[in-house]
């Protein structure tokens, strides 16, 4: 017989975390929290800069300030089990999931499953850019993590692609740490970032953002030696004569986010091939009964502080569900 | 001194080392790149071709009717991954039908078995998503799929443990000749009776240093585009469309890990370092095969790479050169030299004997490998037994190809140094989020393995340093 639980929650970034607190907050008794990395937090963690919690808190806090509140309210409730190092394989219809952990493959039911699997960066693949496959190509998010985390330096002359908030504080980040930005390329017409990441991140660095370009090609053999950029017209096709290079070792892709359910997917949800989000009629439920998604997974926020909101509802609708099923 | 010295280690040199290492002789191959594999041998589309769209009196042609046969066992014996999947040529029009025929003449000519022409009932049938214009195909069963690099390492793994010597970022310079041959490498003088030179695109400069000028390779560029897993199941069968005079045309593939591939693309390029990929390209492999399958879309893309084919004439040239005795040329190796590459390895050994080296059989020959064990491959019951054997099993690494550390760390005990090295051996890096998630835990994997600092990790060797410094 496979062993039974009430709520397992799939991820423990900010939203699996509020998720767990939610639904101990409105009676459930038994939840397992399964996190893939060897700490709670997820990107929180890699996220040093400030700018969390202002809407939740009121109070301006780094990320991993803004995760630890979380992670010592988790850890001091006891009816959560946090299992680390922990990566489901499989989630069925039936709310099975089989997991793996060094030494281990476990198998466990529950009543109710909250997948908090967050998202992941486009790529360059995604975005079709041509050109040649040297090192120095980065999704920024790894180049955050590659920073904050790890104590390395990408590049020394970098180019970014995209001006969301995560290019935006990369170029930010790679400045301080005395590389020189050279330019922020934007296919679309206006930043998609916060207005006060342009001012504190570009602007007040002298970083260049070039607003409907792109980059055209990516050469170099071993590393990135350059990028040629090209002006483009309201339907993202090149506009002549426009076409100039820019010298730098490193590009870093800031293009996107896409949420992550392919473990939906695999239990049969109902998916928005578009968007990868479960298709639902309301908030955070899907198409199965007792799968909820909440978080990133369920749409891409600007601030972990909706990311938070949202998942405290979740956790409360799957107490809810687990109430009524009993 | 070694017997024989074989310059290049990509699956054609691999193969012949292996083929050589059942005979008592001292032998080496040298590789420019840092890994085995990272030459030409790493873009390859992994198709196992069957002999068709080849003359019947080609070299090409009979190699690869005979390596079809010869993959199988390898692969047996070696623990490589084969599977036979079957090809189809599609016809749109009764002319093109006339052409299959020729087609299917030819291969039996080869000796190429149990072709067939199917039709639409058949087709719609065994393959729902082909065209519904297509109106009938050449079926030809024994085209299969392998992973081209994974045969090159498990080849030369088997070799070295047969005593090759193998030697990498070892880039050959110059070659002189007196009683025998000096070999000057960016690893020093070797010193050998033979040299075979399995060079890629790098074979008409190898040959120009031992005096030869008349091989002339001309890269012809490959562009390549991976499909999402979840789209593995597009096709049951490769889809081929009719043959042009330079190439088999841009097919609908299915690789060995699950990934379609659509391409390649034919492009004749100077630059023997030019793997770039653009738009037109892409352009020109999607409205091909549109016209194959008009439910693959773009948005389905996850990866990109190009290849340069190593093209000289129309045929393979193998052959010991007349002017310079005991110098072996493999050159011009291009499609379909991963099938022929068994073949071409015996035909080598042939061409050694009748120049007069002798052929000792090694009592200890060990022809068989253990098979690399893939997470991805493994159901639920093996999962259980080899994580209970090895912990790392559980541990894992990159989420989109499921890989853990056991994987990663085999492969740095089998020869991977660099990030790539690592990615063509395990698949870790290479799904959705590409290496996005990933790239730091192998990078401190390799770091503590190869006990080398973090900024010295490599993509593949070379001044392709992942980072450029630590922080101060």
């Amino acid at each position: 017989m496979m062993k039974e639980r009430d709520l397992i929650i799939v991820g423990g970034g900010p939203a699996g975390m509020a998720a767990a607190l939610s639904a101990y907050e409105h009676g459930v008794q038994d939840i397992l929290l399964l996190e893939r990395d060897q700490f709670l937090g997820g990107i929180l963690n890699q996220c040093v800069h400030t700018g969390f919690g202002l809407n939740y808190f009121k109070e301006v806090l780094a990320g991993p300030e803004y995760a630890d509140r979380f992670m010592k309210r988790v850890i001091a409730i006891k009816e959560i089990e946090v299992s680390l190092k922990s990566f489901v394989i499989k989630l069925s219809q039936k709310k099975e999931i089989t997991f793996l952990k060094p030494g281990k493959i476990s198998e466990v039911k529950a009543k109710a499953v909250i997948l908090a699997t967050g998202c992941r960066e486009r790529t360059r693949e995604m975005a079709h850019i041509a050109g040649t496959r040297p090192a120095g190509i980065f999704p920024a998010g790894l180049a955050q993590k590659l920073i904050n985390i790890e104590g390395l330096i990408p590049g020394n002359e970098a180019v970014i692609v995209g001006s969301g908030d995560i290019g935006l504080i990369m170029a930010r980040r790679l400045t301080l740490e005395g590389s020189k930005v050279k330019a922020v390329i934007e296919i679309q017409k206006k930043s998609k970032g916060l207005q006060r990441n342009i001012v504190q991140c570009l602007e007040d660095f002298g970083i260049p953002l070039y607003l409907s370009h792109k980059i055209a090609r990516i050469h170099g053999a071993d590393r990135v030696s350059k990028v040629d950029v090209v002006q483009v017209d309201d339907n993202f096709k090149e506009v002549p004569n426009t076409s100039f290079s820019i010298g730098c070792d490193t590009v870093l892709i800031s293009a996107g986010l896409i949420p992550e359910n392919e473990l939906a997917e695999m239990a049969g949800v109902d998916m928005d091939r578009k968007t990868n989000t479960p298709l639902s009629k309301e908030q955070n439920k899907t198409s199965v009964d007792g799968i909820f998604v909440c978080g990133n997974a369920c749409q891409i926020y600007d601030l972990v502080d909706w990311v938070t909101k949202d998942s405290l509802l979740a956790g409360k609708q799957a107490a809810e569900y687990i109430k009524r099923i009993k | 001194m070694h017997d024989i010295i074989i310059i290049g280690g990509g699956v054609v040199g691999t193969a012949i080392a292996r083929e050589l290492s059942k005979y008592r002789l001292k032998i080496a191959i040298l590789e420019k790149e840092v890994e085995i594999a990272f030459g030409v041998s790493k873009s390859n589309s992994g198709i196992i071709h069957p002999g068709t769209q080849n003359k019947s009196n080609s070299l090409k042609g009979k190699l690869c009717v005979e390596g079809n046969k010869l993959v199988r066992k390898l692969a047996k014996k070696l623990g490589i991954d084969f599977k036979e999947v079957g090809q189809l040529i599609v016809a749109f029009n009764q002319e093109e039908i006339e052409r299959l025929k020729e087609i299917k003449k030819e291969g039996e000519l080869l000796g190429i078995k149990k072709m067939k022409i199917v039709f639409r009932p058949w087709l719609a049938v065994n393959e729902p998503n082909l065209n519904p214009e297509i109106i009938a195909a050449l079926l030809v069963p024994s085209a299969g799929i392998i992973s081209p690099y994974r045969m090159a390492y498990d080849l030369s793994e088997n070799a070295a443990k047969n005593g090759v010597e193998i030697y990498t970022d070892c880039e050959v310079t110059n070659i002189k000749k007196d009683k025998y041959f000096e070999i000057e490498s960016k690893l020093g003088v070797f010193s050998s009776r033979y040299i075979i030179n399995a060079a890629g695109l790098f074979a008409d400069d190898i040959a120009r240093m031992a005096g030869i000028k008349d091989i002339k390779i001309k890269p012809r560029k490959g562009q390549e585009f991976l499909l999402d897993k979840k789209k593995e199941n597009i096709t049951n069968h490769l889809i081929f469309p009719l043959p042009s005079q330079t190439s088999k045309g841009t097919l609908v593939i299915k690789t060995s890990d699950g990934n379609p591939m659509i391409g390649p693309t034919a492009e004749e390029v100077e630059d023997k370092y030019d793997l770039s990929t653009d738009e037109s390209g892409l352009a020109q492999v999607i409205s091909s095969v549109k016209r194959l399958v008009p439910s693959i879309n773009p948005k389905d893309i996850i990866a990109y790479f190009a290849g340069l084919r190593p093209v000289s004439g129309e045929d393979f040239i193998i052959r010991e050169e007349k002017s310079v005795k005991r110098f072996i040329n493999v050159a011009g190796i291009q499609s379909p030299g991963l099938t022929a590459a068994p073949a071409i390895a015996l035909y080598v050994s042939k061409l050694l004997k009748t120049s007069g080296l002798k052929f000792k059989r090694k009592l200890n020959f060990k022809p068989f490998r253990r098979k690399t064990i893939h997470l991805f491959q493994s159901d639920k019951k093996l999962m259980k037994k080899i994580i209970s054997k090895n912990k790392a099993f559980g541990d894992i690494v990159c989420r989109c190809e499921l890989v853990s550390r056991a994987e990663i760390e085999a492969a740095i005990e089998r020869g991977a140094k660099t990030m790539d090295g690592i990615k063509f051996r395990t698949r870790a890096q290479s799904g959705r989020c590409h290496g996005g998630f990933c790239t730091t835990r192998i990078m401190r994997i390799l770091s503590e393995k190869l006990n080398i600092p973090l900024n010295e990790i490599s993509k593949r060797g070379g001044k392709s340093g992942i980072v450029v410094k630590e922080r101060g």
